[in-house]
């Protein structure tokens, strides 16, 4: 129904809710979602404010293809300050819950200040009103969306809550919604429960509406549909593996990060991979896969359904954890396993049930227990300050940390700081594998150069999904890019990360990239969305939302030197296959990428890109 | 000579019964031999051999039948696929 035209204005001090009109002049410029949500969010909060004060803001946003018939049209995403990186923060989810935001009339949500008690917001179409959330508090993710449901009497309603690492202060706490779908990084569960918020439950029954041209946008997205499953990628690929296929892809690459980024091949990777999840386990003779899974309206369905091992030891007289659930999707499996050196996949579900139940970012918990590890090795943390054995490879340290993080317990409560603060604090700070407090995802950037380009330079801490070069440079999508070159990738990142912000401000999910451009999304919008929205300016839409985004950064107090990779990276080659001998050319890269952007060279944007974008 | 041929996704289909927990076997090959040579063998289809590595370094669709194969080299070969 494109915008409903109606934000949400939650109160949490004062315990209020209302309703105000969209601002239709910035829908124009900004489009919806991320683009949208943080043009609001810059405009009414003091960029230097701290994450976890009442006076930090939190809005859920919806795009314009949110609840649309448009192929993964039930995205929204969380847009504030991040707890684990100061830096603005914007976290996609899939599942259901966005939809049903739009079906019951709301383009987004802000909330601001903090409630004096825990409370969740309970929304039915347009009556909307804060609950006593007394007896969710201290509750997992999983059963707080039950007790919702059973007290509302309503199974249909679709939650988004904050388990119990995001009221124990665990910096990299996720909002998940349906179970196993997650608003995963920077820390927006962190912020969520420091506003003492422990859920949003949402019931829309108002329908589609308000398309600007029905007949066409219908045409449009069948059209587009038919894009997605004419493709190799996301008609077959995707659906039959998911994303776990990348794991012997990227480990054949030399570009698997193992054991804290010290190596960047797994020898235990085909273990932990998609294919090892199809085959029959020699003990029960089942496969770990169950099914494949979709989010509302996707037409791709890459998500993973698995059933774990019962006889495993980490869920011995555990039945609640038997059943089939989420799981595992490529980036856990990596941050779980190889960047532990663990190849267990039964422990690294156990781990990934846990963060999904208690709503922690598996990446950012996986990788701050390989720096654990690490200082493990390097005698710095011993047996006693763990309470365990913690080597490279122990499962057993694997499934126990991410319990006692959960529960805030022992060790787990320094797992919960996130790597940065832990090295930090035990004066390795060289230690932490990534960029503005945020952990890396599953590429090393000495094996495929273009990501380490695009990790330093996301706007919310190293991430992959802000400009996913692997495409280019791995999967010859759009074009084939070598991996082991500089060459070319500054003008690769722009582009990868100006298309990347406009499909985040539409309410699609990014994997559709693997077979759309922006000429498949277009005639969507243009058809779904009030005004004319043509190519130019949606790839001007993409540019603002970046520059905007980096302008909040630069107001926070970040400057060029935050836009840098860890020593390792750049003194460490890597040891073996393809890169062998190669470290991160970053150094290169950055002042070629500033040129690019229309930046001076400390990274500000100057005047004439921010008149040319309208900023 | 010997090299090392793997197989993964769709494509494991392709290999003998004792490769298919690792996706990946020794292979003998005689001298000359090119990735094209070893994919016509294995019978794979052409368009499913999207992805072509030799340890680990991409081989472009107009190199396949040129590049020919060295004593221990691993030959890699994936569908279209991707992740994220
Ligand atoms: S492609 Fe995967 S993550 Fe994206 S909407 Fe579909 S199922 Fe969800």
């Amino acid at each position: 129904m494109a915008w409903t035209r109606k934000i949400l204005r939650v109160d949490l001090t004062n315990g209020t809710c209302k309703s105000e009109p969209l601002n239709m002049e910035w829908a124009q410029q900004y489009l919806g979602q991320r683009g949208l949500a943080t043009k609001y969010f810059i405009s009414e909060v003091d960029p230097k404010v701290d994450p976890l004060s009442p006076a930090n803001k939190m809005i859920m946003a919806t795009g314009p293809l949110t609840g649309t018939p448009a192929s993964t049209g039930g995205r929204y995403s969380v847009i504030t300050k991040g707890a684990l990186t100061g830096a603005i923060a914007c976290s996609n989810s899939g599942g259901y819950f966005g939809a049903e935001l739009k079906f019951a009339g709301w383009d987004m949500i802000i909330f601001e200040g903090k409630s004096p008690k825990p409370v969740y917001l309970s929304i039915e179409n347009d009556k909307a009103e804060l609950k006593d959330a007394a007896h969710l508090w201290g509750k997992t993710v999983w059963q707080t969306e039950e007790i919702i449901k059973k007290t509302h009497q309503d199974p249909q309603i679709r939650v988004s809550s904050i388990g119990r690492s995001g009221e124990n202060g665990v910096m990299y706490a996720c909002i998940v919604n349906d179970l196993h779908r997650a608003a995963g990084r920077s820390g927006v569960g962190t912020v969520m429960g420091s506003k003492n918020l422990k859920a949003v439950a949402v019931r829309g029954t108002l329908g589609l509406g308000g398309l600007k041209d029905a007949k066409g946008f219908f045409a449009a997205a069948t059209a587009a549909k038919k894009v997605l499953a004419d493709n190799a990628v996301t008609g077959q690929g995707l659906p039959a593996f998911g994303t776990q296929v990348l794991m012997n892809v990227i480990n054949e690459m030399g570009a698997l990060p193992t054991r804290n980024h010290r190596d960047v091949q797994f020898e235990g990777a085909r273990g932990i991979s998609a294919e090892a999840m199809a085959e029959k386990r020699p003990s029960d003779g089942k496969s770990h896969l169950v099914t494949n899974a979709a989010c509302f309206g996707c037409t791709i369905a890459c998500g993973r359904i698995s059933r774990i091992d019962e006889k495993h030891f980490s869920v011995v007289n555990k039945p609640e954890y038997w059943g089939a659930s989420g799981g595992l999707e490529y980036e856990a499996a990596w941050a779980l396993g190889a960047a532990n050196g663990v190849g267990d996949l039964e422990a690294l579900q156990f781990a990934n049930l846990i963060c999904n139940e208690d709503g922690f970012d598996p990446i950012s918990f996986g990788a701050t227990v390989g720096a654990a590890m690490e200082l493990y090795d390097l005698g710095i943390l011993t047996k006693e300050q763990i309470g365990m054995d913690a080597p490279f490879g122990s499962a057993e340290a694997l499934c126990k940390l991410a319990e006692m993080t959960a529960r805030g317990e022992g060790f787990g409560k320094e797992l919960g700081l996130g790597s940065a603060r832990l090295c930090e604090k035990y004066g390795k700070p060289e230690l932490s594998m990534g960029v503005k407090k945020q952990e890396f995802p599953a590429y090393d950037s000495r094996g495929i150069q273009g990501m380490g380009l695009a990790y330093a330079t996301s706007n919310r801490g190293a991430c992959h999904l802000r400009g996913y070069t692997v495409a280019s440079e791995v999967l010859g999508i759009p074009i084939k890019t070598d991996p082991l070159t500089t060459d070319g990738k500054a003008d690769l990142v722009k582009a990868f990360q100006d298309a990347t912000s406009v499909f985040d401000s539409a309410g699609v999910c990014v994997f559709t990239t693997f077979a759309w451009t922006l000429a498949d999304l277009q005639p969507q919008l243009n058809a779904a969305c009030e005004g004319e929205w043509t190519m130019e300016k949606l790839a001007e839409v993409g540019e603002r939302v970046w520059n905007m985004e980096r302008l909040f950064n630069n107001a926070a107090g970040f400057t060029a030197k935050d836009d840098d990779l860890p020593p390792r990276l750049k003194t460490e080659a890597a040891k073996t296959g393809p890169a062998k001998g190669l470290v991160s050319g970053i150094d290169k890269m950055r002042p070629e990428y500033y040129k690019a952007r229309g930046w001076d060279a400390n990274g500000v944007p100057t005047k004439e890109t921010l008149a040319r974008l309208g900023l | 000579m010997q090299v090392i041929f793997k197989l993964y996704a769709t494509l494991q289909d392709y290999l003998p019964a004792e490769a298919k927990k690792t996706n990946s076997f020794p292979l003998e090959v005689g001298p000359g031999t090119t990735a094209q040579h070893v994919i016509e063998q294995f019978q794979l289809p052409q368009k499913l051999c999207h992805l072509v590595l030799i340890d680990g370094r991409f081989v472009p669709p107009a190199e396949r039948a040129t590049r020919v194969l060295k004593e221990g080299e691993t030959l890699a070969i994936w569908p279209p696929v991707a992740g994220g």
